[in-house]
């Protein structure tokens, strides 16, 4: 019995410690915005952030998560979530939209810790999420526009 | 209420071959006549079309005349909110919000109460007119092209019928009727289109509509009109089939053959039926499937299982191998002509000097986001429901009934929007959507089952871009001037075997030569000549198919010649257009938008290309430099011609993208085997472009009043030549080996 915090509430899970983050909360959860690409932290579909850091839950473990607290897509709140969203919307960032989530999930992060993110800030923080529409020229308009606009 | 099914013919892939044209023909669309059916659903209005029986290329085999609630194209419900009936698949190229744009721009319905959902199952109705109306399907980028009359005219159709209504109730002249934002209105009057909905469909269908001047167009053509489905997107919200949860579904994970054309043996799966969680394993056409309550048990006991193959027919070639036969076939003269224009060897044998140069490309894998995944389940009445991204939804019907034997007319198959595509939905035997429907089969339909590949699966599961050989020959007379071009294509068909079979004629596959055989150069020396290879791996179409190979070695290699003769690569190329304004002009814009022949920063150069493919004309100029032997493209400008441009955000998104794909693909992109094996199982070792590699893009497009076509595609082909252009220039090194990382040192 694994508890931790999801999305704000105490949750519990009765599964296999060694299972994946990403297929206990698709699976066992129910919340499927948090999308599977890989399974070998390659790809960054499956981004959430765990203590507030955004971690690949294909390679997190349930055991890994005793008492952590853990945002999905779906838990997204606060002020720089929203603003992300909808600059992400006013952009018309997502075409096909499957890693979007892990996309939104990176860029949060990094926005959170980094109010005024240079182009190889984006880099860093970016680089893991792939993204085969190629949506990449959007992402990067759209991080700084959110920058800016959680400056003004 | 399950759809009046058309029954696929037997002779499907002779029908293909005899309908489908090899080039669209864009004045098509604008003389078809329509006949049209309407019903009352529910209280809602329902409006299809039926292309008018006239000739025998637009006959079809479909029965029903009637347009059902499932056979129509609009659905209007009394609450106003207003269905559209999608014949074309979105892989995330836009087509749902194409389509949209289409009806709510005819309609007036507005966009708040707006939905579009995937149907099938009457190729009347459905079938694409890029295709000849043989099937319906989605390819080589005819959404809008095969549905720019079609949705206009129901939507249109609609709005007619809608005014009747209203004018007839209110007492009032129809002329003075508006319909905007979804409320029909006249002076203080006003009401939702739901209100009239069910008294429209009672009224005549109006014999002929006029559709909006274009002058008038507030939808097609904004530039500022965002996708309708892009909200959902942000918010983890957008279901695919990897989310389709019901009651009581299992989950299966496949073993496919580690050898392309192996087949199973004998199976020991004792331990993984002992353990929890792992529900059966089955052996089905295609593998072994381990189904399992969820996920993480179908991949835990997938561990325990041993197979033992039979590989006696399987392809125990590795890529090394199998390049170097290709290699060598391009010694021999080519199995079939393409092309033969003038007397090419001739020409050579005369000339004053001759350019030669080998290519060599790999396979590709589609790579998507999301791995192939699709759903079945058998209810207790008999029918069978199959979710997933159901390209070409009729044939998969047909093979679902195929491999279950469940009749065509109680199969319903849900249509998802899926995870990228480009190209992989579309295959020919159905291979995902067989092993659901097979698996549920082998299970005795206990439960719904989903199939789920894992990325292991995908990327090792076949259907690649063909590998190919190119070798071209130029011959110059003493001015310069080109008097041959001989180009030389060795590689796998993509349609002999399957239900396009039928398309290669002569020996020719045309999507082999596609983008080589219509060379638009004024050339009057031209051989196109084609090997088609036999080898095992399974191939398909890859984004823009048979150009992501041809575009390269053309426009490299006429930036050689350009090179040999000392002249500029795009006054070379404007000379020998004249007779093609299209490519002339997007050539002309991208070269003036990019600077061209201005001065460039130190240590960087531009390199251009220009390519049609599916009848859209796109031109781009790529700014390179070299960062420590790697190349590093900064800015693309991209001029594009797509015809009247319905939405140009979604046209500038898919050439953003376009340049992305083909840039990732010819960096690094490769798929090799060894003994047969794939090499690359994930995203560690096939490397697709990430954002720390992706240029700024920069997109034109050109103003046109010509019917539309394309944009998924034809935003990838330029960008590989006019990099290696680029790259040329900084280094003298011509890349004819890809991806680059490994041609930069070959």
């Amino acid at each position: 019995m694994t508890k931790f915090t999801l999305n704000g509430t105490e949750h519990t899970l009765d599964v296999d410690p060694g299972m994946p983050l990403l297929w206990a909360l698709r699976d066992h959860v129910g919340l499927t915005g948090t999308k599977f690409g890989c399974g070998l932290a390659q790809c960054g579909a499956c981004t959430v952030h765990v203590d507030g850091v955004p971690m690949r839950s294909c390679q997190t473990f349930v055991g890994d998560i005793e008492g952590a607290s853990v945002t999905t897509i779906e838990g997204l709140s606060d002020k720089v979530a929203e603003t992300v969203q909808q600059v992400w919307a006013d952009l018309d960032v997502p075409q096909c939209g499957y890693c979007q989530s892990g996309q939104i999930m990176s860029a949060v992060a990094l926005l959170t810790e980094t109010q005024k993110p240079s182009d190889a800030d984006i880099d860093d923080a970016m680089a893991g999420n792939l993204c085969r529409c190629a949506t990449y020229h959007r992402i990067r308009a759209a991080i700084h526009e959110a920058a800016n606009r959680l400056e003004a | 209420m399950l759809p009046n099914t058309t029954m696929l013919p037997e002779n499907l892939p002779e029908m293909i071959a005899k309908r489908v044209p090899q080039r669209l023909d864009l004045s098509s669309v604008s003389r078809r006549g329509f006949l049209l059916g309407v019903t009352a659903s529910a209280g809602g209005l329902a409006i299809g079309f039926r292309p008018a029986q006239a000739t025998e290329a637009t006959s079809t085999e479909a029965t029903s005349d009637a347009a059902n609630p499932l056979e129509a194209y609009i659905e209007i419900a009394e609450d106003g909110s207003v269905t559209v009936l999608s014949s074309q698949f979105d892989m995330g190229q836009g087509s749902y919000h194409g389509l949209a744009t289409l009806v709510v721009e005819e309609l007036g319905c507005g966009w708040e109460k707006l939905s579009v959902r995937g149907v099938n199952g009457n190729t009347a109705l459905y079938g694409n007119i890029a295709f000849g109306g043989a099937f319906q399907g989605s390819g080589g980028s005819t959404s809008i092209f095969t549905s720019w009359d079609r949705y206009r005219q129901a939507a249109a159709t609609a709005r007619a019928m809608l005014t009747q209504a209203a004018a007839q109730e209110w007492g009032v002249p129809a002329g003075e009727i508006t319909i905007a934002d979804g409320l029909i209105g006249h002076g203080d009057k006003a009401a939702s289109l739901g209100a009239f909905a069910a008294a429209a469909a009672k009224l005549p269908v109006p014999g002929d509509v006029t559709l909006k001047a274009p002058d008038t167009w507030t939808e097609i053509g904004n530039p500022d009109l965002k996708r309708y489905d892009r909200v959902g997107k942000t918010k983890g919200q957008q279901d695919f089939t990897l989310d389709v949860k019901l009651p009581g579904m299992l989950t299966a994970v496949m073993i496919h053959p580690p050898k392309f054309g192996a087949t199973v043996k004998s199976v020991d799966a004792a331990q993984a039926k002992a353990q929890p969680g792992v529900v059966d394993v089955v052996t089905i056409h295609r593998g072994v499937a381990v189904v399992a309550k969820d996920m993480w048990s179908a991949i835990t006991g997938r561990d325990l299982v041993t197979v033992e193959w039979d590989e006696s027919q399987a392809e125990t070639r590795g890529t090394e191998q199998i390049l170097s036969e290709y290699r060598a076939l391009l010694d021999q003269p080519p199995q079939a002509v393409a092309r033969n224009d003038g007397d090419t060897a001739a020409a050579l044998a005369a000339a004053d000097r001759v350019l030669e140069a080998d290519y060599e490309f790999p396979f590709l894998a589609h790579a998507a986001m999301e791995p192939l995944n699709a759903a079945a389940r058998m209810n207790a009445d008999g029918t069978l429901e199959v979710w997933g991204g159901h390209q070409m939804p009729d044939l998969y019907q047909h093979i679902v009934s195929q491999v279950t034997g469940v009749d065509m007319a109680n199969i319903r198959m849900h249509i998802m929007k899926t995870g990228g595509g480009f190209g992989r939905r579309a295959v020919g035997d159905a291979d995902v959507v067989s092993e659901a429907v097979a698996i549920g089969q082998a299970i005795g339909w206990k439960a719904p089952v989903k199939v789920q590949w894992t990325r292991e699966n995908d990327m090792r599961g076949g259907r690649y871009r063909p590998a190919y050989t190119h070798r071209l020959k130029a011959g110059l007379d003493k001015d310069g001037n080109i008097v041959a071009w001989e180009n030389h294509i060795v590689g796998q068909s993509i349609m002999a075997g399957g239900p396009f079979g039928g398309m290669v004629q002569n020996g020719i596959d045309p999507t082999s030569v596609e983008g080589a055989s219509n060379l638009p150069y004024a050339i009057p020396n031209l051989s196109v000549g084609l090997t088609t290879t036999d080898v095992k791996v399974p191939v398909l179409w890859w984004r823009s198919v048979g150009s992501t190979h041809t575009a390269y070695t053309t426009e490299a290699f006429l930036d050689e010649i350009a090179e040999a003769v000392g002249k500029d690569p795009v006054a070379l190329r404007l000379d020998l257009l004249k007779d093609h304004p299209r490519h002339a002009a997007v050539l002309k814009l991208a070269a003036e938008k990019a600077g061209w022949g201005k001065p460039v920063a130190e240590g960087r150069a531009l390199g251009i290309a220009v390519h049609e493919s599916f009848q859209s004309y796109v031109a781009q100029v790529a700014e390179v430099s070299m960062e420590d032997g790697e190349i590093r493209v900064h800015r693309v400008v991209c001029a594009v011609d797509c015809g009247i441009a319905v939405n140009p955000d979604t046209i500038k998104a898919q050439m953003e993208g376009g340049v992305g794909f083909g840039l990732g693909a010819i960096l690094r992109e490769e798929i090799t085997m060894t003994d047969g094996e794939v090499d690359q199982g994930n995203y560690d070792l096939y490397e697709p472009l990430r954002i720390d590699a992706m240029p700024v893009v920069e997109v034109h497009i050109v103003d046109s009043d010509a019917n539309p076509t394309g944009v998924g595609e034809p935003g990838v082909p330029p960008i590989g030549p006019a990099v290696a252009n680029a790259v040329a220039k900084l280094t003298g090194n011509r890349i004819r080996t890809l991806p680059m990382a490994k041609g930069m040192t070959t």
